[in-house]
């Protein structure tokens, strides 16, 4: 283990050389070279360049993580290049700089590459002329039908509108209609007459999930997405194509019909179905958490993330979350419950305490928990999740935060290695207090029989399970999304996460009773912000070292591991 | 930075207030002449007997049906998002698998509920709706023995709104698409 953290260590880039180009008359110097969708240098397209300038180019099909197709028009823009004369020279201005020839035809700026000298035009009539052709084209078979459009408010087509839309369509024929609320797959509805046919799906699932799954059938105005016949589109990134339509056509089946997006507060957080940690965004209304969306993090996820972790939220809401602090089975306070296991633990004698966390807990709590560790000498251990691995984004390791529980000193490199010597602890009747974070131990080799021996069982989770049942104190915990904290991922990226909801009942984020109880039993008093309790965790913890809350930032931190 | 206001001062005539007495006992007089010798009714018998409403007068919105008797509303929430007291509470139908009466317009609210106690009548509802769903109609004395029966239901709306028509856009649709399947196309 190093003791410094460090940023992401990446082979040190050659250097690209920069060129000068002018967009709408602004200087910038730009890299000749840019990593595309698979990460390979090519050459800078001119969209590229105008993005670097802070220039907007409306665009459909384009999108930095796809290969370039080139086939929505949107993106069309003017442009020149220095002149040569025969003599193979720049042809000067008389005021010495170089004259530009002007391109008789405008060029479509996401698979134009870019040249020393070159101008680009993205606010002259005739671009805006041409994008409001576009647009117009694209409106003739396009429904309308925003009114129960779930994609209405994240619309590039609506957005694009306001923009460069008429009030009122000269279409006077009638529309081409296509089929509505197809099912392509498990997760996913189609509707053909929204689609614009940019292929960005198409290119999504060929190219980046590796399964082609999707292509165009029908001729002309018939064309339409489609699978091949009898194969769904079943992938484990099929959601992802539903959040990069740039209109309504791929709708999730999850979030068909639950909120209109304009109401959802979006909150930055981390997945916590496996140990990649994808950064994502929790978008709930009132407290009610209503989807998941990928947050774009080149060093972990860049914007995609798996359909399972997506959708892995139903539970935050359940009806039988745990929601009391029970002591001995009955109703209690948290005042009542922590004194009295405070009391407990003080008067535990060295060796007789053992603790199972859970690597689903955050640094923080993990950290704070192997300070009560150290003061009672305990053993203490927790809990591997295995499942499969691919090999996009998904990791093997269903927990979000091993690394941090191995850092904290909670756990050791083989994680669970411990839960036999606990289990033969409390067999002998040498452990005679467990302290459970997280985890149903009865499923772990501690049965009922063995909980059933202990003077004293404290059992903090989310939901009910056969361990809470014979716990003497539960205390009702928090899910991710109801408090802050922060994971190391299997990489040993650092990373935070912010509350996007309350807690349901009494149920309190558990770094902040584990706070009061380390407080309570070894005297030492902490910091009551996550903010200070992370920091002080950093100075404690050799791999945490030099990091602070503030300087993770909203992409984190990649410490050694 | 205070404005000072420069008050006119009062007339001699105004000061006496004696013109402001007469103005007023005019009036008076004139009300007792016609009810007393003249026999006519200068009040109104309300609640037996009400005002004639002008058209466009801004009463209790309600939800409206067409004239095929489906409802109209498809649960876009635009009326809830417009809305300045946050009065409108819409249920979308999500996962709880109601189907729209009319089949092409794919949904409908689940629930919809408007508080009357905190509707101000505004119209910005009946404005921003694209469906022509939501009106503000005639209701102007709405009461109720609690708080809670002031929140009006989609049921309630629903009967109280009645039927509104209008040019039936999704049935448009699925005409034309309906003709579209047939080959040639006839339109």
């Amino acid at each position: 283990m190093s003791t410094a953290a460090t940023t992401e260590t990446k082979p040190a880039p050659a250097a690209i050389e920069k060129i000068k180009v002018k967009v709408d008359g602004r200087e910038i110097e730009v890299p000749r070279l840019t990593a595309d969708w698979s990460g390979k240098l090519t050459p800078t397209t001119m969209i590229q360049a105008c993005e670097l300038a802070q220039t907007e180019v409306p665009h459909y099909c384009w999108h930095p993580k796809l290969p370039v197709v080139g086939n929505c028009r949107m993106c069309l823009v003017e442009f020149g290049t220095p002149a040569m004369g025969p003599d193979r020279k720049p042809v000067m201005n008389p005021d010495g700089t170089p004259k530009i020839a002007k391109s008789p035809r405008p060029a479509i700026s996401c698979a134009t590459p870019i040249s020393p000298g070159m101008e680009i035009y993205t606010k002259t009539p005739a671009v805006k002329q041409m994008r409001e052709g576009v647009l117009e084209s694209l409106l003739i078979n396009h429904p309308l039908d925003c009114p129960i459009c779930d994609q209405a408010g994240e619309c590039k087509l609506q957005e694009y509108s306001v923009d460069y839309g008429q009030s009122a369509s000269r279409f006077v024929e009638a529309k081409v209609h296509k089929p509505k609320a197809v099912d392509l797959g498990p997760r996913i509805l189609l509707d053909a007459e929204r689609c614009i046919l940019c292929t960005r799906c198409i290119r999504f699932t060929r190219d980046i999930a590796g399964d082609d799954a999707l292509g165009i059938i029908n001729r002309g105005s018939y064309n339409t997405i489609a699978t091949f016949p009898g194969l769904p589109f079943d992938n484990n990134y099929t959601l992802n194509t539903v959040d990069i339509c740039p209109v309504g056509a791929l709708t999730s089946k999850d979030f068909r019909f639950k909120m209109r997006v304009w109401f959802l507060k979006e909150t930055k957080s981390v997945c916590t179905s496996c140990a990649t940690g994808c950064n994502i965004l929790v978008s709930s209304r009132e407290e009610v958490v209503q989807r998941y969306t990928p947050r774009e993090n080149d060093a972990v996820n860049g914007p995609w993330m798996c359909d399972a972790g997506r959708l892995n939220y139903k539970w935050i809401g359940r009806e039988d979350r745990l929601k009391t602090v029970l002591v001995s089975g009955r109703k209690s306070s948290w005042t009542v419950a922590l004194n009295e296991i405070s009391d407990r633990l003080k008067k535990a004698p060295a060796g007789s305490v053992a603790m199972v966390a859970s690597a689903r807990q955050t640094n923080e709590e993990l950290w704070l928990l192997s300070k009560l560790k150290a003061k009672l000498g305990a053993t203490s251990d927790s809990i591997a999740r295995e499942g499969q691995a691919d090999n996009l984004l998904v990791s093997a390791d269903k927990n979000p935060n091993t690394n941090g529980a191995r850092l904290t000193g909670i756990c050791f490199t083989e994680i669970g290695s411990n839960l036999p010597a606990i289990a033969g602890g409390i067999a002998s009747g040498k452990i005679k207090t467990l302290i459970v974070f997280g985890e149903d131990v009865t499923k772990h080799g501690l049965g009922a029989d063995l909980l059933g021996r202990l003077e004293t069982l404290i059992v903090s989770d989310i939901l009910p399970n056969e361990t809470t049942k014979l716990a003497h104190y539960v205390l009702p915990g928090c899910a991710h999304a109801e408090k802050r904290g922060s994971f190391t991922s299997t990489k040993g990226r650092v990373q935070k996460f912010m509350k996007a909801v309350e807690p349901p009942g009494d149920a309190r984020a558990e770094w902040e009773y584990l706070h009061d109880l380390v407080h309570h039993v070894t005297g030492q008093n902490g910091f009551v912000t996550i903010e200070g309790l992370f920091n002080q965790m950093a100075k404690e913890v050799p791999a945490f070292n030099g990091l602070t809350w503030a300087a993770l930032g909203d992409a984190g931190v990649t410490v050694q591991i | 930075m205070a404005v000072v206001v420069n008050r006119k001062a009062l007339t001699f005539w105004e000061k006496l207030y004696l013109p402001a007495i007469i103005g007023g006992l005019k009036v008076t007089l004139k009300h007792a002449y016609n009810t007393l010798i003249l026999r006519k009714v200068v009040t109104m018998e309300y609640p037996e007997q009400k005002w004639t409403l002008p058209t466009g007068y801004r009463g209790a919105p309600y939800l409206v049906k067409d004239q095929d008797g489906d409802t109209k509303c498809v649960s876009c929430q635009l009326c809830e998002f417009v809305c300045p007291p946050k009065a409108i509470r819409i249920t979308p139908p999500g996962d709880t698998g109601l189907k729209a009466d009319r089949t092409n317009a794919e949904k409908m609210p689940a629930e919809f509920e408007i508080n009357m106690l905190r509707c101000i009548f505004c119209g910005f509802c009946q404005e921003v709706c694209p469906e022509e769903a939501i009106f503000l109609q005639q209701d102007y004395s709405l009461t109720a023995l609690s708080r809670g029966e002031m929140i009006y239901n989609k049921e309630k709306l629903l009967s109280l709104g009645g039927v509104s028509p209008g040019i039936q856009k999704w049935k448009h649709k699925l005409e034309e698409a309906q003709a579209q399947e047939n080959f040639p196309v006839k339109l």
